[in-house]
C-alpha cells in the first residue's frame, strides 16, 4: 500500500491569535457560558478554601481553643474545620455538575453541528477529504476541545488568578522581594510566548499525522480484500508502522518543546526565589524587613510556585484545544458550494410521461486541489460543452469510452456535482434554481458501485421514498421496485424484506448488490431516472429479464442509462455517443452503427470478437 | 458471484459483537484480558518507565527541599549574616539556585521521558492492532464492521493515551508524597496516624464503588463512541447515495440520537468521577476534623505538645492534598482499562485461516489445483457446496458459470484461501493449501475482484501493490499490458497522479484497468478473475482480453464471469449449479451438448441480436 499522504487541503496560513480562534467556540458554548463561569466561581471558591484551611487550623490551634482549656473549644474548632471541609467537597462537586455536564452538551452540539455541515456539503468536498480526517475531527478534536472547555479553561483562570493575587499579596507583604519575583516573571512571560509559537505547529502537525493515521486504518479496512487476494498485509502494516512512528517523533517533538518550557516555568520561579532568600535576608539583618514578612513572603511564593508550575501544562493544553479548533472550523468555514438558490423556484407539475431533461452547453471539471475558487480546475475539462435534450417519456443511452464522462454527467443532474459553465434543466427550470431537495425528489439514481446501508431491505429501497408515504403504498412501490429489478431473491433471505444488509448484515452479491440499488432508484417514482450501467453485474438471463421489465416501466419515466453494452443500450429510444466531452452523435443505435465510426469502435469491437469466438465455436481452435 | 445469503447474521443488540462468538466470556475474564494487555504493553517498556518513576522522585525531593532551604536560610543564616558571617546564606542561596535549576531540569526531563514511554506504548499497541486485523479472515471482517475497527484503532487508543500522557507522573508523584507524609505523620504520632488508618475503611468503599460503577459506564462509553464512528463511517463512506436520495434528515436524526448517547455516557462517567472527586475531598477534611478532635482532646488531658497536635493535623491535611490526583489517574485509568478491554477482545478473534505450523515452501508452483471432496459452508451457515471434486491441471484457464449464488465465488474463494474447507481439500501442486507457507501462496495464487479498490497514493503505487519493489518500467509495462498505460499518461501528472479519496475520479472501469494491471505485475502462477471486467466497456475488454492471451498463455486460471465473451476464450468451462458441477467440457463441447450452458449462449447471442 502506498504511504497515505497527508490528504486534507492545507489550509492558507491566517495570523489569527489563540484568543481570536477560542473565542469563536462561543458560537456553540454560548448555551453553556452561565454555567461555566459559575463553575469557575465554584472552583475559584474551593482553592480559596483549600488555601485558607491551613489559616484557620493555625488560628484554631494557636488561638484561645486550646489554651482556654475547655473541651467544648475543641469539639468547637473541630466542628468548624469539619463544616469548612464539607462547604469545600460541595463546592468541589458543585463544580463538576456546573461545568462537566454542560460541557458534554457543548461537546455534543459540535459534534452534530459538523456532521449537519458535512451532510450539506457537496460530493466534491468529500471526493478531496479523506474519512480519516473527518472522523478524527469529529471525535478526537472535539473530545480535546470539551476537556480544554471544562477543565484546562478553568484551570488556567484559577492558576492565572492565584499568580495574580499571589503576587500581588507578596508585593504587599515585602515589595522589593516582590519586584525580585516580578523581575524574574518577565523572562517566564517571554519563554512562554516563545513556546507558544513552536508548539503550536507540532500540536497541529500532530493531529493532522493522526488524521492521515486514521485514514490509512480506514482504507486498510475497506481494502482489506485487495491487500488479502495479493498478500500485502504485511506491505501495508509496514506503511502503517512507518506513518505511525512519525506521529510518535512527532509527539516526542511536542514533549521537547514542553520540556523546554516546563524547565523554564520550574526552574526560574525556584531560582527567583533563591535570589529572594539571598536579598531577603540580608535586608532582614540591615533591618530594613521584619523577619515576620520574609517568612509570610515565602508562604505566599510557595502556594503561588505550584500554579506557575502547571501554567506550562495549562498553556499547551489551551495550545492544543486551538489546534482541535482550527481544524473543527477548517470545515465548518468551508461554504458549500452546492447550496440551494436564496429564491428557490418551483418545479412545475408533473407531465404524464416524466420531465423533459436539458442539458445546455455543460462543461465540468474537477477542481484542483485545495483550490477553493469556483471554476479553478485541474487539468482539462471531462465535460466541454454538452448539449443533449431527453424528451419526456424517452429512454436515451449514453455511450462512451471508460473515463469519458458518463458517471461525471449523470451526477450532474441531481447536483451531486455543479456545471462549471452551461446548464442542466428539468422541466425548463435550471436545476440550480430549485431547492436540492425538489429537485432530488424528482430525480432518482442508480450508482454503478451500489451503495447499501446498514438497514433492512426494505429500508435500503425505500430509501428515497417519502417517510409521509403510507405503509400500504409503500410496500406496494417495494414490491413493484423489486419486480422490476428482478431482485424476488431478498423474499428467500433470512427475514425476508426485513432482513438487515450492508455492512452490518447480510453481506450480498455483486449482481445483487447491484439489483437492490437498482429497485431503489425505481421505487422514487422519478420524473428522470439515471442509471449508470445499471446492469454490469449481472449474469445475461438476469439481464435479459430487468431489461424486459424495465422497457415497460419506463415508459412514464424520463432515462437516461449509461451502457457499455449492446444488451443495455436495447433499453433505450435514442443512444447519445459522448465523445472527448461532447456528444458527438445522438440516433438509434442502427443509424449510429452505420455512421458513427467511434461509436462502432466502443460498442461492436467485442462483436467482432464474438464472431471470432463463434468461429471457434465452429470447430477453429481459439487463438490464446 | 458469491453463494447469496450469507456472512454472519445481523449484529443487534441480542449480542455483544465484541465477544467473540461461543465464548462465555464473563466481565471478569473480560477485564483480565485488558489487564493482561496492558502489562504486556508496558513489559517492553518496563527500564524507561521506572527510569521515568525515578526522575519524578528526584524530581519531588528537589520540589520539597525548597522549603527546607527557606526554613534553614531563616533560621541560621539570617542570625549568622547579623553576627557578620555571609558565608550560610550565600550557601544557602547557592544550593537553592543549584537545586531550582536541578528540580527544572528534573521536570523536563520527566516530561520527555514519559512522553517517550506512552509514544513507545502506543505504536506498540497500534501496530499490534494493524498487524492483528490484517491476520483476520475474510469471515471476521464481514461481521466486524469496519467502522468498529476504525474505532479501536482511533478512539480506543486515544483513551489509553489520556492515561499515559499524565499518569505516570501524577501516580507515582501523588503516592511519593502520600507515603512520606504518612511517614512523617507515624514518626511524629502515631495515634494521630492511626486516626489517619481509620480514614481508609471509607476511603476504600468509595473506590470500590468508583471501581464498579465507572467499569459499567466506561464500557457503555466506548460501545456508544464506536457507535458513533460507525454510523459516521458509513454515513460518509455512502455520501453520494445520502445525498441523492433526500437520506440527510433521516440520517442527522439517527447520529443525533446517537452522539446524545455518547454525551449521555460521557456525562454519566463524569458524574461518577465527580462523586469520586467530591467524596475523597470529603473524607479527607472529615478526617483532618476528627484528627484535630481525637488530638485536642488528648492535648487537653496533656498527652500531646500544642506545637505537635498543629504539625500533626497539618500532616493530615496534606497527605490528602494528593488524593484528588491519583482520583483523576483512577478515573482515566478505568477509562482505558474498559477501552483495552475491547481492543484485548478484538486481538483475541483466532483467524479462522490460520497460518500453517509446519509451513511447506512452494518457491515455483506451476499451480496444478485439486479439489477432493470440498464441502464448505460460510460461518454456521448451510452446506454452499457438497462434496466438490475438480482437477484443473496447470496452465489450464477454466471458466465458471452458473446464476447468481450458485457457488461460483466460493470456489474463487477456496482457492485463495479466504475461506478453509469444512471437509476435503483443496491442494496446489499437491500441497493443501492449508498447508502452503502464506508467502508462497499469495505469490502464487492472485484474485482480482469485481470491487477494484484504490489507496490513497499515486497510480503508480497503487499498481506497484503487485508487487512492492517494482521498477517504473515494469509498472508501466503492466499498464500497458492491460491498455491503460495512455489514460495514465493522460492524467495531470502521469503516473505520480495522486489518486482522490476512494479513487472516485477514476471511473469503475477505469478501476478495474489499474487492479488488473496489479494482477499482471503480481505475475502469478494462478490468477483468479471474479467478475473482474465487468465494469469494463468494450474496447476495454478487448484489450483486457488481449493482455490475458498472454498472460494466461501458460498459467492456470480460473475466472468467473457472466459475460460469455469473457468465458468462450477458456480452454474448459464449468457450469455450477447449487454447489455441484454439473456440465464440464470445452466451450465448444458444451455449446454443441445442448445442456445449460447451450441456453446460457442462447440467451446471450438474442442479447447480441436484439442490439
Amino acid at each position: 500500500m502506498p504511504p497515505a499522504p497527508p490528504v486534507a487541503p492545507t489550509t492558507v496560513a491566517r495570523p489569527a491569535s489563540t484568543v481570536r480562534v477560542l473565542s469563536r467556540l462561543l458560537t456553540w458554548a454560548r448555551p453553556a457560558v452561565p454555567r461555566v463561569v459559575l463553575g469557575g466561581c465554584t472552583a475559584l471558591g474551593a482553592s480559596l478554601l483549600a488555601l485558607a484551611m491551613p489559616q484557620v487550623l493555625r488560628v484554631l490551634i494557636n488561638g484561645p481553643l486550646l489554651t482556654d482549656g475547655s473541651r467544648r473549644g475543641v469539639v468547637l474548632g473541630a466542628l468548624v474545620v469539619l463544616v469548612v471541609g464539607v462547604v469545600e467537597a460541595v463546592l468541589v462537586w458543585c463544580r463538576r455538575a456546573l461545568i462537566l455536564t454542560p460541557g458534554t452538551g457543548v461537546e455534543r452540539e459540535m459534534r452534530t453541528s459538523l456532521f449537519r455541515h458535512l451532510l450539506d456539503l457537496p460530493v466534491a468536498f468529500h471526493d478531496r477529504w479523506s474519512g480519516g480526517q473527518l472522523l478524527s475531527r469529529a471525535m478526537s478534536d472535539l473530545g480535546t476541545i470539551r476537556r480544554w472547555m471544562v477543565f484546562g479553561l478553568v484551570m488556567l483562570v484559577v492558576s492565572a488568578t492565584t499568580v495574580v493575587v499571589g503576587t500581588g499579596l507578596m508585593l504587599a507583604t515585602a515589595w522589593q522581594l516582590g519586584l525580585v519575583y516580578l523581575v524574574g516573571a518577565v523572562p517566564m512571560v517571554w519563554l512562554s510566548f516563545r513556546f507558544r509559537t513552536g508548539y503550536k505547529d507540532v500540536a497541529r502537525r500532530a493531529r493532522d499525522q493522526a488524521g492521515d493515521l486514521a485514514t490509512t486504518v480506514e482504507e486498510s479496512v475497506h481494502g482489506i480484500r485487495v491487500l488479502k487476494a495479493f498478500g500485502r498485509g504485511d506491505d501495508a502494516l509496514d506503511d502503517f508502522v512507518r506513518q505511525a512512528d512519525e506521529l510518535r517523533e512527532t509527539e516526542i517533538d511536542k514533549a521537547r518543546t514542553l520540556s523546554r518550557v516546563s524547565f523554564a516555568l520550574g526552574a526560574l520561579p525556584e531560582a527567583v526565589l533563591a535570589v529572594a532568600l539571598a536579598v531577603g535576608v540580608t535586608l532582614a539583618a540591615r533591618g530594613e524587613l521584619s523577619v515576620g514578612a520574609l517568612v509570610a513572603f515565602f508562604a505566599t511564593a510557595a502556594v503561588v510556585n505550584g500554579p506557575v508550575e502547571r501554567l506550562g501544562m495549562l498553556l499547551a493544553m489551551t495550545l492544543d484545544a486551538r489546534a482541535a479548533t482550527d481544524r473543527y472550523l477548517q470545515v465548518m468555514d468551508t461554504v458549500s458550494t452546492v447550496s440551494d438558490p436564496p429564491v428557490p423556484r418551483p418545479l412545475p407539475p408533473p407531465g404524464p410521461r416524466g420531465a423533459r431533461l436539458e442539458l445546455d452547453g455543460v462543461r465540468f471539471g474537477h477542481p484542483g486541489r485545495g483550490a477553493a475558487a469556483v471554476g479553478a480546475t485541474d487539468g482539462p475539462d471531462v465535460l466541454a460543452g454538452v448539449d443533449l435534450v431527453v424528451e419526456p417519456g424517452e429512454t436515451v443511452a449514453l455511450v462512451g469510452l471508460t473515463g469519458s464522462g458518463k458517471t461525471t454527467l449523470l451526477q450532474l443532474v441531481p447536483r451531486l456535482y455543479d456545471v462549471t459553465a452551461g446548464a442542466v434543466r428539468v422541466d425548463g427550470v435550471d436545476v440550480r434554481d430549485l431547492t436540492r431537495a425538489d429537485l432530488r425528489r424528482a430525480v432518482a439514481i442508480a450508482f454503478e458501485d451500489p451503495i447499501l446501508f446498514s438497514a433492512s431491505v426494505r429500508e435500503n429501497v425505500l430509501l428515497g421514498v417519502d417517510g409521509d408515504t403510507d405503509g400500504d403504498a409503500a410496500d406496494d412501490l417495494l414490491a413493484q421496485a423489486l419486480d422490476v429489478a428482478q431482485a424476488g431473491f431478498v423474499h428467500d433471505l433470512p427475514q425476508g424484506v426485513d432482513t438487515v444488509i450492508g455492512e452490518e448484515g447480510l453481506s450480498l452479491s455483486g449482481g445483487q448488490r447491484q439489483r437492490v440499488a437498482l429497485a431503489r432508484a425505481i421505487a422514487v417514482r422519478p420524473r428522470v431516472l439515471l442509471l449508470d450501467d445499471p446492469l454490469s453485474a449481472l449474469d445475461v438471463t438476469t439481464e435479459a429479464a430487468v431489461t424486459a421489465r424495465l422497457r415497460r416501466v419506463l415508459t412514464g419515466t424520463t432515462t437516461l442509462v449509461v451502457a457499455h453494452r449492446p444488451s443495455t443500450v436495447a433499453l433505450a429510444d435514442r443512444v447519445a455517443v459522448l465523445e472527448d466531452g461532447r456528444i458527438t452523435g445522438v440516433g438509434t443505435h442502427s443509424d449510429l452503427l452505420a455512421h458513427h465510426p467511434h461509436y462502432r469502435f466502443v460498442l461492436t469491437a467485442m462483436q467482432v470478437e464474438d464472431h471470432r469466438l463463434d468461429d471457434a465455436l465452429h470447430g477453429t481452435k481459439v487463438p490464446r | 458471484m458469491s453463494a447469496g445469503p450469507h456472512g454472519a447474521p445481523a449484529v443487534g443488540a441480542s449480542r455483544d459483537p465484541d465477544v467473540p462468538p461461543g465464548t462465555g466470556v464473563s466481565s471478569r475474564d473480560v477485564r483480565r484480558r485488558s489487564f493482561a494487555l496492558l502489562r504486556s504493553l508496558l513489559r517492553p517498556v518496563a527500564r524507561p518507565a521506572w527510569a521515568t518513576v525515578a526522575l519524578v522522585v528526584g524530581s519531588q525531593v528537589a520540589a520539597v527541599s525548597g522549603p527546607a532551604l527557606v526554613a534553614y536560610g531563616i533560621d541560621h543564616a539570617l542570625p549568622a549574616l547579623a553576627d557578620g558571617d555571609p558565608g550560610p546564606l550565600a550557601v544557602v542561596a547557592g544550593t537553592y539556585l543549584v537545586v531550582a535549576v536541578l528540580g527544572g531540569a528534573l521536570v523536563a526531563a520527566t516530561v520527555r521521558a514519559s512522553a517517550r514511554v506512552a509514544q513507545a506504548i502506543l505504536l506498540d499497541l497500534r501496530r499490534r492492532v494493524f498487524r492483528h486485523t490484517q491476520r483476520l479472515s475474510l469471515e471476521f471482517h464481514e461481521r466486524y464492521t469496519s467502522g468498529r475497527i476504525i474505532s479501536r484503532q482511533t478512539s480506543d487508543v486515544d483513551a489509553l493515551r489520556e492515561l499515559l500522557d499524565g499518569g505516570v507522573t501524577t501516580l507515582a508523584s501523588g503516592v511519593l508524597a502520600m507515603v512520606l507524609t504518612a511517614a512523617s505523620l507515624a514518626v511524629l504520632d502515631w495515634r494521630s496516624g492511626l486516626v489517619l488508618l481509620v480514614a481508609v475503611v471509607p476511603g476504600v468503599v468509595l473506590t470500590r464503588w468508583f471501581q464498579r460503577r465507572s467499569q459499567a459506564q466506561y464500557r457503555l462509553n466506548r460501545t456508544a463512541a464506536a457507535r458513533v464512528i460507525v454510523r459516521f463511517v458509513e454515513t460518509m463512506t455512502g455520501i453520494r447515495a445520502v445525498q441523492a436520495f433526500r437520506r440527510e434528515p433521516r440520517v442527522q436524526a439517527a447520529y443525533d440520537a446517537l452522539a446524545e448517547e455518547y454525551r449521555e455516557t460521557n456525562a454519566g462517567s463524569i458524574r461518577i468521577n465527580g462523586v469520586l472527586d467530591s467524596g475523597l475531598v470529603l473524607i479527607g477534611n472529615v478526617t483532618v476534623a476528627a484528627v484535630l478532635l481525637v488530638g485536642g482532646l488528648r492535648a487537653l488531658d496533656g498527652d500531646l505538645a500544642v506545637g505537635v497536635l498543629a504539625a500533626a493535623v497539618l500532616y493530615a491535611r496534606r497527605f490528602f492534598n494528593p488524593l484528588a490526583q491519583i482520583g483523576m489517574f483512577y478515573n482515566s485509568f478505568q477509562s482505558a482499562t474498559a477501552a483495552l478491554e475491547k481492543v484485548a477482545a478484538l486481538l483475541a478473534e483466532e483467524p479462522t485461516v490460520p497460518d500453517p505450523v509446519r509451513p511447506v515452501r512452494l518457491p515455483d508452483a506451476r499451480a496444478d489445483v485439486r479439489f477432493d471432496g470440498v464441502e464448505f459452508g460460510y460461518g454456521d451457515g448451510p452446506t454452499v457446496l457438497h462434496r466438490l471434486d475438480l482437477h484443473v491441471p496447470a496452465g489450464q484457464s477454466v471458466a465458471l458459470v452458473g446464476a447468481t449464488g450458485a457457488g461460483k465465488s466460493t470456489v474463487a474463494k477456496l482457492l485463495a484461501r479466504f475461506y478453509d474447507v469444512r471437509a476435503g481439500r483443496v491442494t496446489i501442486d499437491g500441497v493443501d493449501v492449508r498447508d502452503v507457507d502464506p508467502v508462497d501462496l499469495r505469490r502464487a495464487v492472485v484474485m482480482v475482484t469485481q470491487e477494484a479498490y484504490l489507496f490513497s497514493g499515486s497510480v503508480a503505487a497503487n499498481i506497484a501493490l503487485g508487487r512492492p519493489g517494482a521498477t517504473r518500467g515494469e509498472v508501466e509495462a503492466a499498464a500497458r499490458a492491460v491498455g491503460v498505460h495512455d489514460l495514465v499518461l493522460s492524467l495531470p501528472d502521469g503516473y505520480d497522479t495522486e489518486v482522490d479519496k476512494r479513487g472516485v475520479r477514476l471511473s469503475a472501469g477505469q478501476r478495474q484497468l489499474v487492479s488488473f494491471a496489479r494482477a499482471f505485475l503480481a505475475d502469478p502462477a494462478l490468477l483468479i478473475l471474479d467478475e473482474a471486467t465487468s465494469s469494463l466497456d468494450v474496447p476495454g475488454e478487448v484489450q483486457v482480453q488481449e493482455g490475458l492471451r498472454t498472460l494466461l498463455a501458460d498459467r492456470t486460471a480460473v475466472v468467473i464471469a457472466h459475460r460469455l465473451s469473457t468465458v468462450m476464450g477458456a480452454d474448459r468451462v464449468l457450469v455450477v449449479d447449487a454447489g455441484r458441477v454439473v456440465e464440464d467440457g470445452s466451450p465448444a463441447d458444451l455449446v454443441a451438448a445442448g445442456g445449460r450452458f447451450a441456453a446460457l449462449h442462447a440467451d446471450w447471442q438474442r442479447s447480441l441480436d436484439r442490439a
